[in-house]
């Protein structure tokens, strides 16, 4: 193998990589807020809604998690301008991960719900609470509990296949990787690199979900 | 006129018909214990008064409205008529004082502070005013009992309906549950029990009622019930349970 | 400029469908019998073992399929080979689908009880002998449902070959929509292919889950 490794070439570029790094963590953040906060949504939905709203939501759930992120990003982002929807590439690829981390939150949170016992709905009513209100104060936030480490596991998947986001132009961390590889002709080097850099992030966000968990639910989960 | 009438109350569950034609009129004060074996259809008439379940025939009064199953009519039910539940119910991720506090602020819209006061109050007439900021699991089964009672207080129903509130307690427990219970008896609150604890019932009832298969069997002051019964299901069933 | 019929589109993404569908299947062996491995030592005796698939799985685990495309992709060029996207694609999703099935199958085997393990060796067996017998066969039946839900996982994975430039189905749509300027429909007819290969097995998942979480609760 003639190949020497050149860490070195990238040095230059280090401005191209540090933006991208923060456009990740950006879509991350965007992207894992409005997405628990849809899937909450359509858990309710699902599990607690009105008769009419059940088969949309569940039509909505079904083809995200049946079809690729890469396809879903591509039918935002070039489909949506043929019917009069332009995106910007930050919007089309925010957009897509919300609505596919909400699809899977959907399903997450969901089982949380279906986990809590009748009696704690039962309490609720018989307490005067509307039946939203009983979701809202007694069932959601024992359900959350329950599902945290799934949902954090989720978001975690969703950020790394943030990465493909690149293909619309959206200049994430791995579009930075493309650039640079692109003028410095380095391609191992730089994608060893950014996947490094990929691995520190999901071990911090790992951490990150984990503590907000300890801060969100400070007692152990019981039913 | 009485605080609850159950007039005509016929419940089915698929083909099972649980409730066949249940009539009861309880007043102001009364106490009253409702025996009988599992399936005779105690638990589910209780459940039908706060309209957790709904009724198939009949009607329901409650301080002279009338159950309907909107969730209007329910909610203006559920703030006259408490219930505690034989698993207690508390919620797990709140303190007793919060559990207690919770359905005032957001049922009944009252601020904090008055909550806050209404919740230490009413766990310092079950006991357990020290045990405000305890969570759950702290807590015996007895105590949490106790605050689910609290926490039905708090909302200054006229009616508490019991069911089978000492069932699921350690048998030491049992008693510190029945003595809130006999307090709130003498203090005039109206009460449902659906009980196992005939010596309790014999001590604290007004009336007992004697349910088999769906049907008031039997209805009547304790010392009759219990010293005459009438009908041989309620003899055979007072020969199987102590009393 | 050529007029593209429905049919034309549908036509050549169909065409491309059977190299996803080969790619899934060839992930699916490779990819499952790599994680079998990786199961072994994971949950064997040896520490450094233990240790390195360990590392194996929160690698693969941690870090973009995309990534990991991309550095099997140029990584086998560097040594002076030509690499086929085909084989990068095949042997980056190997990798990554060997080190998620080895968790799930992993997930199960703990499932077992301690008491299946301490059983088996009093009756003289080691290590290979308990799985091989006693443990794997009963962990087998838990593991089936999560399985065949992480065969979608595959499915859709193969899309993201179409950027080092395998002509699957995803790939296929890209050329489509360049040729015919339809993104909405082209993409949504992919959409759709894909929706008919994963949703099968997704409700298959779910049905072995409750059939055998059924017989499970009746032993």
């Amino acid at each position: 193998m003639n190949y020497t490794f050149d860490f070195s070439s990238i040095g230059s570029y280090l401005p191209v990589l540090f933006n991208g790094i923060l456009v990740t963590i950006e879509l991350m953040a965007v992207g894992a807020t409005f997405g628990v906060a849809l899937g909450i949504f359509c858990a309710w939905a699902r599990a607690l809604g009105p008769i009419w709203l059940k088969p949309i939501v569940a039509g909505y759930v079904e083809l995200i998690r049946n079809t690729p992120f890469l396809i879903q990003l591509f039918f935002i982002f070039f489909g949506l301008p043929s019917i009069g929807i332009q995106l910007t590439e930050m919007q089309g690829a925010m957009l897509t991960m919300v609505i596919n981390l909400g699809a899977y939150s959907c399903e997450i949170v969901r089982a949380g719900i279906q986990a809590t016992t009748k009696g704690q709905f039962e309490a609720g009513w018989s307490l005067g609470m509307t039946r939203f209100e009983t979701f809202r104060y007694v069932v959601l936030i024992p359900s959350l509990q329950r599902i945290w480490p799934a949902l954090s596991s989720q978001i975690v998947l969703v950020m790394l296949g943030s990465a493909v986001v690149s293909q619309i132009a959206a200049e994430d961390l791995s579009f930075a990787a493309n650039f640079i590889q692109s003028r410095n002709f380095r391609a191992f080097e730089i994608y060893f690199l950014a996947t490094a850099i990929y691995l520190a992030l999901a071990i911090t966000l790992r951490q990150l979900l984990r503590g907000l968990g300890w801060w969100l639910f400070p007692r152990k989960a019981t039913r | 006129m009485s605080l609850i009438e159950i007039t005509e109350v016929k419940k089915r569950f698929g083909d099972n018909e649980v409730l066949k034609g249940i009539n009861i009129d309880v007043a102001a004060a009364e106490v009253i214990a409702i025996i009988g074996k599992s399936g005779s259809g105690k638990s589910t008439l209780l459940r039908c008064i706060n309209g957790l379940e709904t009724i198939d025939e009949g009607s329901i009064t409650v301080a002279g409205a009338q159950l309907l199953p909107d969730e209007i009519h329910l909610k203006a039910l559920r703030l006259k008529v408490g219930m505690i539940f034989q698993q207690f119910n508390l919620f797990p991720h709140l303190t007793a004082g919060r559990n207690v506090m919770l359905s005032q602020m957001v049922v009944k819209k009252v601020t904090e502070k008055d909550a806050e006061a209404m919740a230490r109050n009413m766990l310092d007439r079950v006991g357990l005013g020290h045990k405000f900021d305890a969570y759950q699991e702290e807590l015996s089964g007895g105590q949490q009992q106790r605050v689910a009672i609290a926490r039905a207080l708090a909302m200054q129903p006229m009616a508490l309906l019991c069911d089978e509130i000492t069932s699921a307690l350690d048998p030491e427990l049992v008693n510190e549950v029945l003595a809130v219970v006999k307090e709130l008896a003498k203090e005039g609150m109206t009460l449902l029990m659906v009980t196992h604890e005939m010596r309790f019932a014999r001590e604290v009832c007004s009336r007992v009622v004697f349910m088999h298969q769906g049907r008031v069997h039997e209805i009547g002051p304790p010392e009759e019930v219990f010293a005459n019964p009438k009908t041989p299901e309620l003899n055979q069933f007072l020969g199987v349970t102590e009393h | 400029m050529t007029e593209f019929s429905t049919w034309d589109i549908l036509r050549n993404l169909l065409l491309a469908t059977r190299s996803t569908i080969q790619l899934s299947l060839a992930t699916f062996l490779f990819g499952g019998i790599v994680g079998l491995i990786l199961l072994f030592m994971r949950t064997g005796k040896r520490r450094a073992l233990r240790r390195f698939a360990w590392g194996y799985v929160e690698l693969f685990q941690g870090t973009p399929l995309l990534m990991q495309l991309f550095i099997v992709f140029f990584g086998i060029s560097l040594v002076g080979l030509n690499v086929p996207p085909w084989l990068a694609a095949g042997l980056a999703l190997t990798l990554w689908t060997s080190a998620f099935l080895s968790e799930i199958w992993r997930g199960c085997v703990e499932a077992i009880a301690k008491g299946q393990w301490e059983a088996s060796s009093s009756l003289g067996m080691g290590y290979f002998q308990q799985m091989r017998w006693v443990v794997l066969p009963q962990a087998f039946k838990i593991a089936i449902p999560p399985t065949v839900g992480f065969s979608v996982i595959i499915v859709k994975g193969t899309a993201v070959t179409s950027i080092i430039g395998f002509v699957e189905l995803s790939k296929a749509g890209t050329i489509v929509t360049n040729a015919t300027f339809q993104p909405f429909v082209v993409y949504g007819f992919v959409a759709l292919i894909y929706f008919a290969l994963c949703f099968p097995l997704s409700m298959s998942s779910q049905f072995l889950e409750r059939k055998l979480n059924v017989a499970h609760r009746n032993h």
